[in-house]
């Protein structure tokens, strides 16, 4: 070897140089894969312009443009896909028209794209409004006519969602309630007396209470009599009661400011509404609530777990072969694949505990499961016996690193070694705990498989919190968007109109896993500042 | 000869100190420890006089941070550790059975090598002890928190940051709020375990100058490594050697006028 290649080799310039490589490879990847899930993510609320092609034959499409490609086995040629909606009236939303049969392209204003609460969009150009039948207005001022009726149809739309989820189905919670109070009764082996008569008179009133609602139901879907008719491609005309219309829009009129507005208001929609549509439209807020909570749940449970027994292994077992066995076992358990759990979760939780409890505590709902079915109690605990081996891991190593100092300090001034570890340890090694619950809740908030059999499902009729008594109803199904992602990914039937709504709710469970990382981070580094915990 | 050599004789061969009654606050009597198999304290029988300092100085390994550490009974934590003889303090066994080892170190406090501040306020490191020992009135503790660390001349420094992290301290200020700490409690009998190992020059003059003023409190019991420091500030020293007191008496006579060749050999240096 000469002097110099001997220079380069042992000034260990390469060594960095390859060192500084992994890690600029691991953050392209990293920076690729948000960038993609931006890119789709954010871009799926964009009110897009809307393209009426005229093709060399004659016939019009009208849609917005959603990919190009090359034509395949003709280079040089493009096709483009687009989206036509009109579910109803063409069979489907997309088409792909090679860009060398278009012989016009325009931008109409007046094309309004319109959602619905069925069926996906409407695409075409606003006809005429009819009232019971009767045309009211036609051509330019139908657009103006719908305009004026449409918030009122809204509210309409709203209050009956309301009545029908919200009145109703108290209602029917109590009038369940009574039911299963006259069944408990009746196994206790009293069929008749004055409980009995109590519950009963209760029923009257709610009938009474239930009669009322749906007089007001109806009397608002008597209401619901505009209806507005819209021309699409190739003169078909569709006729659709404004009382099923979610929003309208004229995307090519748009300004751009007028189009960021829209955006934003999608957003918010897509964060703080209901699904619609099989979950292809509308938002995820119960998908949002149920993967938080479950998480909170889930964390709750793991924090005290894994500390007592991180303590009980590094503070009070007697160190030998055995622990040490405990420990690799424990530091194991985290490689078992996670479906392993939820099948643990099913055979233990929801069979056996879930079983147990409804024939001690609900035998008059039987054979109606209440506990003995996945709930967010189940999928949170099963996910809390996925992620106790870090939570394990990390405490051991915060205590380890506890000086033995401080410990004798504490013990020297009288204190026992109980109030030492109250009083000394665990305050100093809080970091180190934070430190393993944000790893636990990362994890968690991303786990899917377990859960599909624990609980999740793809749409829960109510949040696992309201307002119906107890409030948290440990007991329920829940939504969640690591499954959201699967169902609608994989399982919609309309996959190309769901393939943006993947992306965006990627890119919200990120955000949301993010979030609650930041929480817990800062959380930690306010202890340490607290404790300002240098080498001690 | 083991601990043959008792304060008595060397107060007769005369030192400052002889003519003063010296009342003993731990007697030590035949105490022997060994870590498993390994004897680590050989038959050590000794006297610490009330409000006096009493120094142990020897070689690495000879066993006089050991026999600190059998005062508080902090042995007590290693594993596999036998102890023969007896220890009273005050005139209690310290290894009664029916005696509370946390009633123990009430009276018997400690400042160790390293200073060891727990990762919290000045004032909770100070108010720890009298928390743990029942002082909950906030006016009690902060009471007793000033007086401490006046005591242990830190609060001039810090008495406008009691609520800062201990741990922001310098070295010397963190051992003194760990003496400060120790002395909160009020013991009768402060350990001292090479406290002023790790610092510099003049960190260490204020421990010992330090010292000095608490021995008109309490009865303090001091290891070191440095014989300056011993002939400095203690009034009796003891000179151990592989777990043997070869040799105690009055500071001034051992360190003018060893009895023992070991012991002269030692502080003047020709021992290794």
């Amino acid at each position: 070897m000469t002097v110099k290649s001997k220079q380069f080799w042992g000034g260990g310039e390469p060594f960095i140089w390859l060192t500084g490589g992994a890690l600029s490879l691991s953050l392209l990847l990293v920076v690729g894969l948000i960038s993609l899930i931006l890119y789709y993510g954010l871009g799926f609320f964009w009110p897009r312009a809307v393209l009426r092609a005229t093709l060399s034959d004659g016939t019009t499409m009208t849609g917005q443009v959603v990919e190009r490609e090359p034509v395949p086995g003709k280079p040089g040629e493009y096709r483009i896909k687009m989206k036509v909606a009109n579910r109803d009236l063409y069979g489907a939303d997309f088409q792909w028209v090679d860009e060398s049969r278009i012989a016009k392209r325009e931008y109409p204003a007046d094309v309004a794209v319109i959602e619905r609460t069925e069926w996906g969009a409407l695409v075409g150009t606003i006809k005429e409004m009819r009232d019971g039948g009767q045309v009211v207005a036609s051509g330019p001022q139908a657009w103006a006519a719908v305009e004026r009726r449409l918030p009122e149809a809204t509210r309409v739309r709203q209050e009956i969602r309301r009545i029908e989820t919200r009145e109703i189905g108290a209602i029917n919670y109590e009038q369940e309630q009574v039911r299963l109070g006259l069944k408990k009764l009746e196994l206790k082996g009293t069929a008749a007396g004055p409980a009995v008569d109590a519950l009963k008179a209760k029923l009257g009133p709610l009938d009474e209470r239930y009669k009322a609602q749906e007089l007001r139901l109806s009397e608002l879907r008597r209401g619901q009599t505009a209806n507005m008719v819209v021309e699409a491609d190739g003169g078909k005309q569709k006729e659709w009661p404004l009382a099923l219309v979610v929003d309208v829009r004229f995307p090519n009129a748009m300004s751009l400011p007028a189009k960021a507005g829209y955006y934003l208001g999608r957003i918010w929609e897509f964060v703080a509404d209901e699904p619609r549509e099989s979950n292809t439209e509308g938002g995820v807020f119960p998908a949002i609530f149920g993967t938080v909570m479950m998480v909170f749940l889930m964390s709750i449970i793991v924090t005290p777990l894994g500390v007592l027994a991180a303590f009980y292994l590094r503070e009070y077992a007697k160190q030998g072969a055995f622990v040490s066995a405990v420990r690799i076992a424990v530091n194991n358990l985290a490689g078992v694949p996670s479906i392993v759990f939820g099948v643990f979760g099913v055979g233990f939780f929801i069979y056996f505990v879930g079983g147990s409890i409804d024939r001690i505590f609900f035998p008059e709902a039987l054979p109606t499961p209440t506990y003995g079915t996945g709930g967010i109690l189940w999928a949170s605990l099963t996910l809390a016996l996925l992620t106790v081996p870090v939570v394990i891991v990390a405490t051991e190593e915060g205590l380890a690193a506890i000086p033995l100092g401080i410990r004798e300090a504490s013990l020297a001034l009288s204190a026992t070694k109980l109030e030492t570890t109250l009083r000394v340890v665990l305050p100093a090694v809080m970091p180190s705990i934070l430190t393993g619950l944000i790893l636990a809740m990362a994890r968690a908030a991303g786990e899917v498989a377990p859960l599909m059999i624990t609980g999740v499902v793809k749409l829960a009729p109510a949040l696992p919190l309201d307002g119906a008594w107890p409030f948290l109803h440990l007991d329920r199904k829940f939504m969640h968007l690591g499954f959201h992602i699967y169902d609608v990914g994989f399982q919609s039937p309309n996959v190309d109109a769901a393939r943006p709504m993947v992306f965006a709710t990627t890119l919200l469970l990120l955000l949301i896993v993010v979030l609650l990382n930041l929480f817990a981070i800062a959380t930690r580094n306010r202890l340490r500042r607290k404790y300002a915990s240098a080498a001690v | 000869m083991g601990g043959a050599v008792q304060v008595s004789a060397s107060l007769k061969s005369g030192g400052e100190l002889a003519p003063i009654m010296e009342t003993p606050v731990v007697e030590i009597e035949h105490l022997s420890l060994w870590y498993g198999d390994k004897l680590a304290l050989k038959d050590v029988s000794m006297s610490v006089s009330k409000h006096r300092v009493t120094a142990y100085i020897g070689p690495s390994g000879c066993g006089k941070s050991t026999l600190l550490r059998c005062l508080n009974r902090m042995n007590d934590l290693v594993d596999g550790v036998r102890i023969a003889g007896s220890i009273r303090i005050g005139g209690t066994d310290i290894h009664d059975p029916g005696l509370d080892v946390t009633e123990l170190r009430k009276r018997v406090g400690m400042v160790f090598q390293k200073s060891n501040p727990f990762p919290k306020s000045i004032f909770e490191n100070v108010a720890y002890g009298p928390r743990i020992l029942g002082t909950t009135n906030r006016n009690d503790l902060e009471g007793i928190v000033e007086r401490s660390l006046k005591a242990s001349a830190l609060w001039d420094e810090v008495h406008d940051r009691l609520g800062d992290s201990a741990l922001g301290l310098s070295g010397g200020q963190q051992q003194r709020l760990c003496i400060a700490r120790a002395i909160a409690v009020e013991p009768d009998v402060l350990l001292m375990d090479e406290p002023c190992s790790a610092l510099d020059p003049i960190a260490t003059a204020k421990i010992e100058e330090l010292m000095l003023e608490l021995k008109n409190s309490y009865t303090i019991v001091i290891v070191t490594h440095n014989m300056q420091q011993a002939a400095r500030v203690s009034d009796y020293t003891g000179f151990m050697l592989l777990g043997e007191l070869v040799e105690f008496g009055v500071t001034r006579q051992l360190f003018t006028n060893p009895h023992e060749k070991k012991t002269e050999d030692y502080i003047t240096g020709r021992f290794g």
